[in-house]
Formats: structure tokens, C-alpha cells, sequence
């Protein structure tokens, strides 16, 4: 069958914290060591398991961030400030530090160099992380796919990886981002201050005809009302990836 | 063997409800929305569901006939495998048993077909016996299409994934096939109570 991988058991690993980068207020990377890694694609993600002292676990899912073959495996946490799982990625972790997670998880929303058709991903808040694995992916790989990213953010400080953004569009040939801030804008922005809707999808997206794969990524708000704007636009539904997070976890 | 993480307390939940929530899920009072592309809408007039595969005559309810069915109100737990469970969800929906009445069969499996493409593999013994319906009301309301309106499979035991919205038919099977999900790597039983999240586990 396309696109299905041939999985082994997934074991638990320790993976090591070599790396910590804030990205926002409210999110930061972070770069393991994961001896063992079996390698992932671009949009698949892991699962995170946390013990305490008296055994009592927790476990949470989250995207991955890197291109496949990077040398670390990065994670993307957003802090939920109501979350059991995510506030102790976000704030205790440090360099040398261990966890468990085992993966990569997940086969259907993944992009790889050979679909062959543009690429247009639509991004709220940090549901940019698994995108950005495959944005990473095409430029490590020299590919030349040409890729619209839609991101929407609240405030430009809420943007994720948006030096990397800035100059992955400004050097690579076919790589176009187009911001909205949806909350507030620094002055003088000149780009879309408000949801995305039909109209911004009608002039960002590339025509139905094109066939592009199309991954949208965010609160189940967004995603509902990008993927039926796209539909409506003529777009094939089943080229038409959907990943949500809602406001429960952490 | 798990290894401990420095200076992680959690969220311990005690009292009666620990006991109603598996290994590695947590509580959620909100009901998330998981599905892996654009929600269909397939109009009322255009419904219909079928029963196929290993039976003498298949079987197909228009939305209207399908609505005459005897239903029931059910009070049911369910845990879904990106973690998060759900206590006392109440729904309304027809008995696969009503569905399969008289039915004479060798088959041990379904799979659940559904609007948008999405299928999921289930034993029959897992559908049968008062253990899954046929979904059109949640909390006292029409089924909402983002949770698989208007009606999706029920089957509480089981993760979340094989209660597959939009469903639109059972195929009766001599053989289990892997559904959407399960060709992914997802487990191809799914037992929340003996974490079946992925292949082996």
C-alpha cells in the first residue's frame, strides 16, 4: 500500500536533552539525543512518557520538528499554562537531562520530496512545528518543490522559528511565507492582520488545478474552516491533510 | 522498567475516577476534534447505510429508515489514543445488533467504511452483544459533522479511532484487514486497558 511504513514494535527510548531554544514566550525547542532513532518523515510525530518518583506516569504526543536525518531529534512544546506535561518541557528541562519517547508515529500526514506537486501548508500557532519538519526536509534535501506556507499567529512574537522563516524564504527559490498576525501587528506591518478566510486562501493558495498536497495544522477551528474554504475552492478533499490540536492537554 | 524524571510531579487523579482511566490517558472535560482531512457533508436525502460482504442479501437503511430503528440512550467512557478519556459521554444510537438481526453469517470481522474514505477493521464479536451502536445524538443533540455527524460507529471498549465517524457501512469479512489507521502502524485491536495504541504493543 502507498505511503504505508513497515513498522517494528515501538520500544521506549532515552532520549537525552542536548539543546534548548526559546522560540516564544511559550515555546521552546528541544533537541534530543535519541541513540537508536530508527529515523522519521516529515510530519510524524512521537510520544512523550514521564515518570515520577512513585511511578505515577504521564504521556502526551507531539510533532517533530526536524528534517528527517537531522542530527538531533527537536521537539516544539508549546506551554499550556493549564498542562501537566507540557509547562515541565517547557520549564524544567535541561541539557543532560533524559526522558522516554517512543516513535516516529503517524504515516498519513507526512510530505515527502516525491508527491511531486507544489506544496501549500496553512499553520496556526504552533501548529507550524510538523510543518516546519517538511519546509526543513525540502530544503535539506536541495528539492525543489515549490512551497506556500500560510502562518497565522496572534502577535509577531508569537511567531515560531520566524528568523529561520525569514531567511529560508529569502535564499531558497520557491519557498514563499506569507504571515497574518490575527491579535496585533508591530507597526508599519503590511501583511494580513486578521483570520484566515476564504479570500486569503482564494489569493495565497495555489489553484485546485495545480493539485497541490495541502497540509493544515492547527486548532480544530482553523483546520475546519481552512480545509471546507479549500474544498470550496475546488480542492481535492483527499489531498487535503488535516492535523488538529484543540485546547485540552498539555 | 521506566526511568524517572528528575523533579516531575504530575497530576495525580484520585478518588473514584482513577479507576475508570487507563495507563497513559488523561481527563478531558472538552471533546477534541481528531480527523485527518476536510469533514464530509453528505445531505440527509443522500444517506443511507449498508450492511455488505459475507451475508445472503445486503442490507440498506435510508436516513429515514434508518431513524425508525429502535434506538438507545447510552452513558459511556471513551479514551481516545492521542491520551485524552472521557467519563459519562451520553449518546443515542442504533445497537449493531439491531442492524445484524437475522443476519447468518461466517464472518469474523467488519470494516467499518465511512464518508471521506476513512475504514477501520473490528472483530464482529467486538460489535456485537450490546457493545457498539450506530451514533446520531450526543448530549441530547444532532451528532455535530466535526464529531462524525450525522452518524458515526460507537464502540465505547475500544480506543477512540474505531468509533468511526461518518460511517456509512459494516463489510462482513472471513478475515481482518487492516483499516486506515491500522495500516499506519495504529494496532489492529485497540484495547485502552491493555495499551494497544500501535503495532506490538
Amino acid at each position: 500500500m502507498a505511503g504505508t511504513a513497515v513498522l517494528g514494535r515501538l520500544t521506549w527510548r532515552l532520549a537525552e536533552v542536548v539543546r534548548l531554544v526559546d522560540e516564544t514566550p511559550r515555546v521552546r525547542s528541544i533537541a534530543f539525543d535519541v541513540p537508536g532513532w530508527p529515523g522519521h518523515r516529515a510530519g510524524q510525530h512521537v510520544d512523550v512518557r514521564l515518570t515520577a518518583e512513585d511511578g505515577y506516569q504521564a504521556q502526551r504526543s507531539y510533532s517533530i520538528a526536524s528534517a528527517p536525518g537531522a542530527e538531533t531529534l527537536v521537539l516544539t512544546v508549546e506551554r499550556l499554562e493549564d498542562g501537566e506535561v507540557s509547562p515541565y518541557l517547557v520549564d524544567e528541562l535541561r541539557p543532560g537531562d533524559r526522558i522516554e519517547l517512543r516513535g516516529p508515529v503517524g504515516g498519513y500526514f507526512v510530505w515527502t520530496p516525491e508527491d511531486g506537486s507544489p506544496l501549500l501548508l496553512v499553520a496556526g500557532g504552533s501548529g507550524v512545528v510538523p510543518l516546519m519538519a517538511m519546509l526543513r526536509h525540502r530544503v535539506a534535501v536541495r528539492d525543489g518543490t515549490p512551497v506556500r506556507l500560510l502562518y497565522s499567529s496572534r502577535t509577531l512574537e508569537d511567531v515560531i522559528y520566524g528568523a529561520e522563516l525569514e531567511r529560508v524564504a529569502a535564499v531558497s527559490d520557491g519557498i514563499e511565507v506569507v504571515h497574518t498576525l490575527t491579535r496585533s501587528q508591530p507597526a508599519g506591518w503590511s501583511g494580513y492582520a486578521r483570520r484566515i478566510d476564504d479570500d486569503m486562501l482564494a489569493e495565497v493558495s495555489w489553484p485546485a488545478t495545480d493539485q497541490p498536497a495541502v497540509f493544515v495544522c492547527g486548532p480544530t477551528r482553523l483546520v475546519e474552516g481552512v480545509a471546507a474554504a479549500l474544498v470550496a475552492l475546488s480542492h481535492d478533499p483527499l489531498r487535503i491533510k488535516t492535523e488538529r490540536f484543540g485546547p485540552t492537554g498539555g | 522498567m521506566s526511568y524517572v524524571s528528575r523533579g516531575f510531579r504530575g497530576r495525580r487523579r484520585e478518588g473514584g475516577d482513577a479507576a475508570r482511566i487507563p495507563t497513559g490517558q488523561y481527563l478531558t472535560d472538552d471533546f477534541p476534534v481528531l480527523s485527518a482531512g476536510p469533514t464530509p457533508h453528505t445531505p440527509l436525502d443522500e444517506w443511507t447505510f449498508s450492511v455488505m460482504g459475507e451475508l445472503d442479501e445486503p442490507r440498506t437503511w435510508t436516513w429515514e429508515e434508518f431513524r425508525t430503528l429502535p434506538s438507545e440512550t447510552l452513558t459511556k467512557d471513551i479514551h481516545c489514543v492521542t491520551k485524552w478519556s472521557k467519563l459519562d459521554t451520553v449518546w443515542e444510537g442504533v445497537s449493531v445488533d439491531t442492524l445484524l438481526e437475522g443476519v447468518e453469517t461466517a464472518a469474523e470481522y467488519v470494516l467499518a467504511y465511512c464518508d471521506g474514505g476513512y475504514t477501520t477493521n473490528l472483530p464482529l464479536e467486538d460489535v456485537t452483544g450490546g457493545k457498539a451502536w450506530v451514533a446520531f445524538g450526543y448530549d441530547g443533540e444532532a451528532l455535530d459533522p466535526e464529531h462524525g455527524g450525522p452518524a458515526r460507529l460507537l464502540v465505547p471498549h475500544l480506543y477512540f479511532w474505531k468509533s468511526a465517524k461518518w460511517v456509512r457501512g459494516l463489510t462482513l469479512r472471513a478475515e481482518d484487514e487492516p483499516g486506515f489507521w491500522e495500516r499506519y502502524g495504529y494496532h489492529m485491536y485497540g484495547d485502552p486497558w491493555q495499551e494497544q495504541r500501535y503495532w506490538g504493543d
